[in-house]
């Protein structure tokens, strides 16, 4: 079902990393996406700034709820996917590839690790445990 | 509609002026001055009363049908409130003017209004003193959590959280997030209420306040109101009073009898002041004794001699929450509203509130879910779940009742109803009203099973059909660009 | 009883419907000790009644006084078409337009007053209103800490002191630092002090235009020097004198605020007024309060909704840009109705009437022996002067005579005791001017 090569939160973003850069792409999954319905405005972090694994690095709106995106992990973003907010449609078709948000530099990359597999997450979904 | 701008037609005029009847000198602002005149509408009067009455056509008030908007109390505004705040001697009246030396025995009436109203207030609330400046009900949160953060300052406490139960307006947890506070949501039990054990987990000494609303946003009275307050003060907190639905207990029960420290009010819901389409409104703040030197500046006093003032010498004051006295023309309509219904109008203004809405929720239980069936107040929430089964929600139900020259309930909110529709039928209402309510209300439960389409796609008798929400929020157009 | 409905017959057959004997047991959750202890309040009276009390009571007010009182809050000239429309109960018991389809009105003129205040103000994007001037500033202050997370607050003594005590009173729980600046002698913001306090933690410097002395400026260049360093630049202002004087949007501002009661509001000893905001594009989202905006519906029909709404704290709660609810819907269809009325040529004109006027008055008063003008800049329509002696003194010998001179600026500021702050509008005559000079004259 979910992405086997990608890691999630229980406030269901989801996490890839590439281990020789330690460098973590983050965007949300199919789960939110459907919760928010239409979707209407995206703020994203600037380049530059530093997150905290829980913490929010943005939010998601639809037109009469928002969400906070929590970063996964703790680190410096390097690359901000601006494209993404002017083409909210395509989170409705794939929330992964190509709709990632921010690439973040990570401290620790264990904290990746420490995260929900796709197996984990089916589960976790399946169990209700939403927490959006 | 054509916006009046599109209506505007070069060299048209409104209004004439004076000629100018002193010499204009043309270039004393020279390098100072726009470029270009605003763009504003080249009209004529009478485009533009037309315009704004076709305007008006298009809009639904009070006076136009039943609004039984949840926790917003519609009832009926007086029209003499109306008639009084036109009288030139309240109307055309500098705030600056009792300032100014010799200008206080030019503002008697006001200060008159002012003062007596203020006193109404207290009485009513159980009350010492309240501050009429803040201008709106938030405002009046705002100013009362700032009155309770004062308080705590003064006597050298730090205090960090504010606790607010989950069915509260989204106000409250605003407020005192603006204010500098943690904001701690205390869930709701299964009768409707703060949960009183989940409460007693987060009542610790740095709680400055718990926020309640009494009856909440269910409508409910919360028989163990006291026992929280002695809680709360035991751990050296204080109690604010959320106003928003004193209509149902005028006469019935004070706030600072059950132990509340500070209050605010609306005075455009309980106190019949009309609601302007989203405002003015005005949020006065009672305290009690021990919070009385915070109040901000200025009060009105009545001094020995009869007559009234304004007292600026108050050091310990939290300051100026507004510019002058509040929102003078709002205080005036309370004033006048207190004056026409007095002590027994007033008690029976909360009676026939919680008769009509209890009437209501008897009639409509077995059509919608009612998730707290028990006594009501002022206000009751229904779920649209039943109908939802057949694809209708409370929006379409909403919607629906458009067609019937209805306004709709309160809808989503409290946050804790699923599909919640939240009524308050309010006491200016009449029977017939009410059982005309119940008949639609009636009849859309039976289309939700039966032709459900009808329901989704309401309105259907309007002139115009649901908006594009998400258009406007991810395009948002704000204003209007005059295209060459 | 009136302004119930109910009948005792009617009450009677309800509470039987719901199985109750007596209205009482509906308050059965209310335990007997919560019972008020008192509640002692007049008995109602008639309609007549009230009406003949009330109209004493506003006689006692002053009615008839000659007004060159100002401060932010003018006499203006209210047209008579005004009031019939704001009249109409479709709008004024109206609430919050929460269901659009029936709240067009309502809607469609707040989109109407947004696009006014853009164009007086040549700024993006305007909200559907606040309280007041002085909570505009406010939110404005909050809006820049937000945005730049910074904490200082750079403020010119010409801004409203009425608004710097609120700011100071808002801010007291917050961990803001303010620094406010004394103007400089000739009465407009001191350029240096202000770059002397610009840096990195600075979120925004506020001025005002024209000042509470009167005095006009250009601000571009602080606007320059605040931008560089990183904060923004809000700018307080006067609506009837954006129909003549460089505006906001042309001085670079931020966020531009201001006290909207001179657009066709009456003085009313305070209140309701009406706070307006503009602000450039990038900032939208950060703004406070209801806003609307123009969309379709399903076949194609233009209409308005309030949007944006997740900014707000019936969404976003504790998290909200502020706490915010209502705004001043029935205000801000006032000022759209007076902007009208009025229009783009006789804005213009009511500007030219009020700077001649001033500048007459003004001419006319300084022919007066120990009358000086206290800064040497120019002015739109009110103006500080230095008089022989305390000004608060003159000003109520003046109000003996009928005549509201001004307002005695050593209220707020230190060594201008003998300092008087006269505004003149459209509404002042010749005549009136000449018995002030008189009067001034005669006292002196």
């Amino acid at each position: 079902m979910y992405p086997t090569d990608l890691k999630y939160t229980v406030t269901h973003e989801w996490a890839g990393i590439e281990e020789k850069t330690g460098i973590v792409t983050v965007g949300i999954g199919e789960y939110a996406v459907k919760q928010l319905s239409d979707i209407v405005f995206l703020e994203l972090p600037a380049v530059g700034d530093k997150l905290k694994k829980g913490e929010p690095f943005g939010a998601i709106e639809s037109v009469k709820a928002v969400f906070d995106l929590n970063s996964p992990v703790t680190g410096e973003v390097v690359e901000v996917n601006q494209a993404l907010s002017d083409n909210l449609d395509l989170l409705q078709t794939d929330p992964y590839g190509q709709c990632w948000m921010v690439r973040i530099k990570a401290e620790n990359q264990e904290e990746i690790q420490a995260l929900m597999n796709a197996g984990d997450y089916e589960d976790f979904i399946k169990k209700g445990q939403g927490k959006h | 509609m054509k916006l009046i701008f599109e209506k505007s037609v070069a060299g048209r005029r409104g209004v004439r002026l004076p000629r100018c009847d002193v010499p204009i000198e043309r270039d004393k602002l020279k390098g100072l001055k726009r470029k270009e005149l605003p763009d504003l509408p080249e009209v004529s009067e009478l485009d533009t009363v037309r315009h704004f009455t076709e305007l008006s056509r298009h809009n639904f008030g009070v006076d136009t049908g039943f609004y039984p908007l949840g926790s917003c109390t519609m009832k009926y505004n007086p029209k003499i409130g109306e008639e009084a705040v036109r009288y030139q001697g309240f109307s055309r009246l500098h705030p600056l003017l009792p300032q100014l030396r010799q200008g206080g025995i030019l503002t008697q009436g006001a200060l008159q209004v002012i003062y007596e109203t203020e006193r109404f207030l207290s009485e009513i609330t159980g009350m010492a003193e309240f501050t009429m400046q803040p201008l709106a009900g938030a405002h009046g949160e705002l100013t009362g959590i700032m009155l309770i953060a004062a308080y705590h300052k003064s006597r050298g406490i730090k205090k960090t959280k504010v606790i607010i139960p989950d069915s509260a307006h989204g106000t409250n947890p605003a407020s005192a997030a603006i204010a500098g506070y943690e904001v701690v949501s205390v869930p709701s039990d299964k009768n409707g209420v703060m949960d009183f054990s989940e409460f007693r987990k987060v009542i610790d000494e740095k709680v400055a306040a718990v926020m309640l609303t009494c009856p909440n946003t269910l409508g409910l009275f919360n028989p163990d109101i006291k026992k929280i307050a002695d809680r709360t003060h035991q751990a050296g907190g204080l109690m604010y009073y959320d106003g928003a639905n004193l209509n149902a207990i005028l006469g019935k029960c004070r706030p600072g009898d059950v132990g509340f420290d500070v209050v605010h009010l609306n005075l455009h819901k309980t106190f019949g002041t009309p609601h302007g389409g989203g405002g003015p409104g005005a949020g006065p703040v009672g305290v009690k004794e021990h919070l009385r030197e915070f109040l901000p500046i200025s009060l009105v006093v009545k001094r020995p001699d009869g007559t009234y003032a304004l007292e600026y010498n108050r050091p310990k004051s939290i300051g100026y929450v507004a510019p002058f006295y509040g929102n003078f023309g709002v205080i005036l309509k309370c004033y006048v509203y207190i004056l026409l219904l007095g002590r027994e109008g007033l008690i029976r203004a909360a009676e026939n509130a919680v008769l009509n809405a209890n009437y209501m929720m008897e009639k409509l239980k077995s059509y919608y879910h009612l998730p707290y069936d028990r006594r009501c107040m002022h206000e009751f929430v229904l779920s649209a779940n039943k109908q939802k089964k057949h694809g209708v929600k409370a929006l379409d139900i909403a919607k629906r009742l458009l067609d019937f020259s209805f306004h709709p309930p309160t809808i989503y909110f409290p946050l804790i109803v699923e599909e919640a529709m939240m009524i308050e039928p309010a006491e200016t209402e009449s029977g017939e009203t009410l059982d005309k309510f119940i008949e639609v209300m009636i009849q859309i439960a039976k289309e939700a099973e039966q032709e459900p389409q009808t329901i989704k796609d309401a309105p259907h008798n309007l002139d115009i059909c649901r908006l594009d929400e998400v258009k406007a929020a991810r395009e948002p157009n704000l204003k209007y660009v005059r295209v060459a | 009883m009136p302004y119930v409905s109910n009948t005792d017959e009617d009450r009677a057959r309800m509470l039987g419907e719901l199985g109750l004997k007596s209205i009482e047991e509906l308050f059965s959750d209310i335990p007997a000790d919560l019972r008020p202890s008192s509640f002692n309040l007049p008995p109602g009276l008639s309609e007549l009644e009230v009406r003949r009390f009330t109209q004493t009571l506003a006689d006692k007010n002053a009615t008839d006084l000659i007004c060159f009182l100002g401060g932010g809050f003018y006499d203006h000239f209210i047209p008579a078409a005004l009031d019939t429309i704001i009249s109409r109960s479709e709008f004024y018991t109206a609430y919050t337009p929460y269901q659009p389809e029936i709240s067009q009105g309502t809607l469609q003129a707040i989109y109407e007053y947004q696009s006014a205040v853009c164009h007086l103000t040549d700024m993006d994007a305007a909200n559907a209103s606040l309280y007041d001037g002085g909570t505009a500033l406010y939110e404005a202050m909050m809006m820049a800490v937000r945005i730049t997370k910074r904490r200082k607050v750079i403020v010119d003594e010409g801004v409203s002191p009425i608004y710097r005590k609120m700011l100071h009173c808002y801010t007291g729980n917050l961990a803001l630092e303010f620094v406010e600046i004394p103007v400089a002698r000739n009465g407009r913001a001191d350029r240096q002090a202000i770059e002397t306090q610009l840096d990195k933690n600075t979120s925004c410097l506020i001025l005002q235009n024209p000042n509470f002395f009167g005095c006009v400026d250009d601000i571009t260049d602080m606007a320059e020097s605040a931008q560089k360093s990183g904060s923004l630049v809000i700018l307080s202002t006067y609506p009837i004198s954006l129909g003549i004087l460089k505006t906001p949007g042309e001085m670079q501002v931020d966020i531009a605020t201001g006290e909207g009661q001179s657009l066709g509001l009456g003085l009313s000893f305070g209140g309701p007024y009406l706070g307006f905001m503009a602000v450039r594009s990038q900032y939208i989202r950060q703004m406070p309060g209801r806003i609307v905006g123009e969309t379709t519906d399903k076949n194609g029909q233009r209409g308005f909704v309030l949007t944006l709404q997740t900014r707000e704290q019936h969404i976003r709660r504790e998290k909200a840009t502020s706490n915010i609810c209502s705004n001043e819907a029935l205000c801000a269809l006032s000022a759209i109705v007076y902007l009208s009325l009025i229009g783009k040529e006789g804005l213009k004109e009511v500007t030219e009437l009020c700077s001649a006027k001033a500048d007459y008055t003004l001419k006319r008063l300084l022919e007066i022996p120990g009358v000086k003008m206290r800064f040497p800049v120019p002015i739109f329509n009110e103006f500080t002067l230095e008089l022989p002696r305390d000004a608060g003194d003159i000003i109520g010998q003046l109000i003996e005579k009928g005549i509201m001179a001004g307002f005695p600026l050593g209220r707020y500021y230190k060594n201008m005791e003998k300092c008087m702050l006269i505004a003149v509008t459209e509404k002042r005559t010749k005549e009136e001017i000449g018995m002030l000079a008189e009067a001034l004259e005669a006292v002196l």
